[in-house]
């Protein structure tokens, strides 16, 4: 950290340009996402503050190279093999078979 | 033309097209969120149905739910008192589901003009108002917001006069501000739900005002 009294994600009163003011509609997946940060705090998995403290620990890098949900379902993905509640190694041959599905998001559903 | 056979290939099973963010090259992160939602299932963590539910709620909630509370405090002074008294039990008098957070309104008046912001990353009064627009996420609403807010009001469109103080409000994960805005001029005869019909999800923000009738 160049600034141990000021992390990176802690942005109030840096300079910065024009509020992009162009939005998106939020795709299937990413409310999928964002219901599963909000189930698994609800089944006691983790809380708000531990997603956050993941998306912290992420980096500047992170924030500036991946999108809002990206993030968030990696920051959900942590939270979850730190429960306990599957391992990487579930994950990653979960992911296999997804991807062994097809080529885009609405042809890989199960 | 291959344009055409490229269409033709993205229709789904039930020869609707795919939603257009549903037929690009499939990401690692949507992978990610494909797997975990299949683990978590398979696991015996939440059902689909649940995981619908959830969505279906989310969706369910719009600037509406805010536009309702706010157009109530208009007409019903007793209404206002509880609401900056205590902002969770008076949307929750209402019917909306707040959660255990700490809702606070702050209210618009002639000569205070309120604006919210989540410096630390993007707590915002979802409950009431669904989930926050993307400007509001972003670097530079973030860092600006309590550095120069009379700067991002204009971007806004909205510039304030120089006498009017203006109170910016930092929001955590626990405690989400709402802005009551000010009512507009020449509402006096209008119904609640004409009232509410005024309130957009900017005035209740602060980067915008209600609208003139």
């Amino acid at each position: 950290m160049d600034d141990p009294t000021h992390r990176w994600h802690d942005m109030g009163g840096d300079a910065a340009g024009p509020v992009p003011l162009e939005g998106h509609d939020f795709a299937i997946w990413e409310k999928r996402v964002d219901a599963l940060v909000i189930l698994g705090q609800q089944r006691g998995h983790f809380t708000v503050d531990g997603l956050r403290r993941a998306l912290e620990d992420m980096g500047e890098a992170a924030f500036e190279s991946m999108t809002y949900y990206e993030r968030w379902v990696a920051a959900l993905n942590q939270n979850l093999v730190e429960a306990g509640v599957y391992s990487l190694e579930e994950l990653g041959a979960k992911m296999e078979d997804v991807k062994a599905r097809g080529d885009t998001y609405g042809a890989v559903q199960s | 033309m291959p344009h055409d056979h490229h269409d033709h290939d993205h229709l789904s099973p039930s020869g609707h097209p795919y939603r257009q963010d549903n037929d690009g090259a499939l990401t690692y992160w949507q992978t990610m969120e494909i797997a975990i939602r299949e683990l978590m299932i398979e696991k015996g963590e939440l059902s689909a149905a649940q995981i619908q539910a959830q969505i279906d709620a989310m969706d369910e909630r719009s600037p509406a739910n805010g536009a309702a509370v706010v157009a109530r405090a208009w007409t019903d002074p007793d209404f206002r008192n509880r609401l900056l008294a205590n902002g969770s039990d008076a949307a929750r008098e209402m019917g909306f589901d707040i959660g255990p957070m700490h809702l606070v309104a702050v209210e618009n008046t002639a000569h205070i003009h309120n604006l919210i912001v989540c410096t630390l990353c993007s707590c915002y009064p979802r409950n009431l108002l669904g989930l926050p627009p993307d400007w509001y996420k972003t670097r530079e609403y973030r860092s600006r917001a309590v550095r120069e807010p009379r700067a991002v009001l204009r971007e806004f469109g909205v510039e304030l006069p120089v006498t009017t103080t203006l109170r910016v409000h930092d929001s955590t994960a626990d405690m989400r501000y709402i802005v009551l805005p000010a009512r507009p001029a020449g509402t006096d005869g209008l119904s609640v739900d004409a009232l509410a019909k005024l309130v957009t999800r900017d005035s209740m923000i602060g980067t915008g005002l209600a609208k003139a009738p």
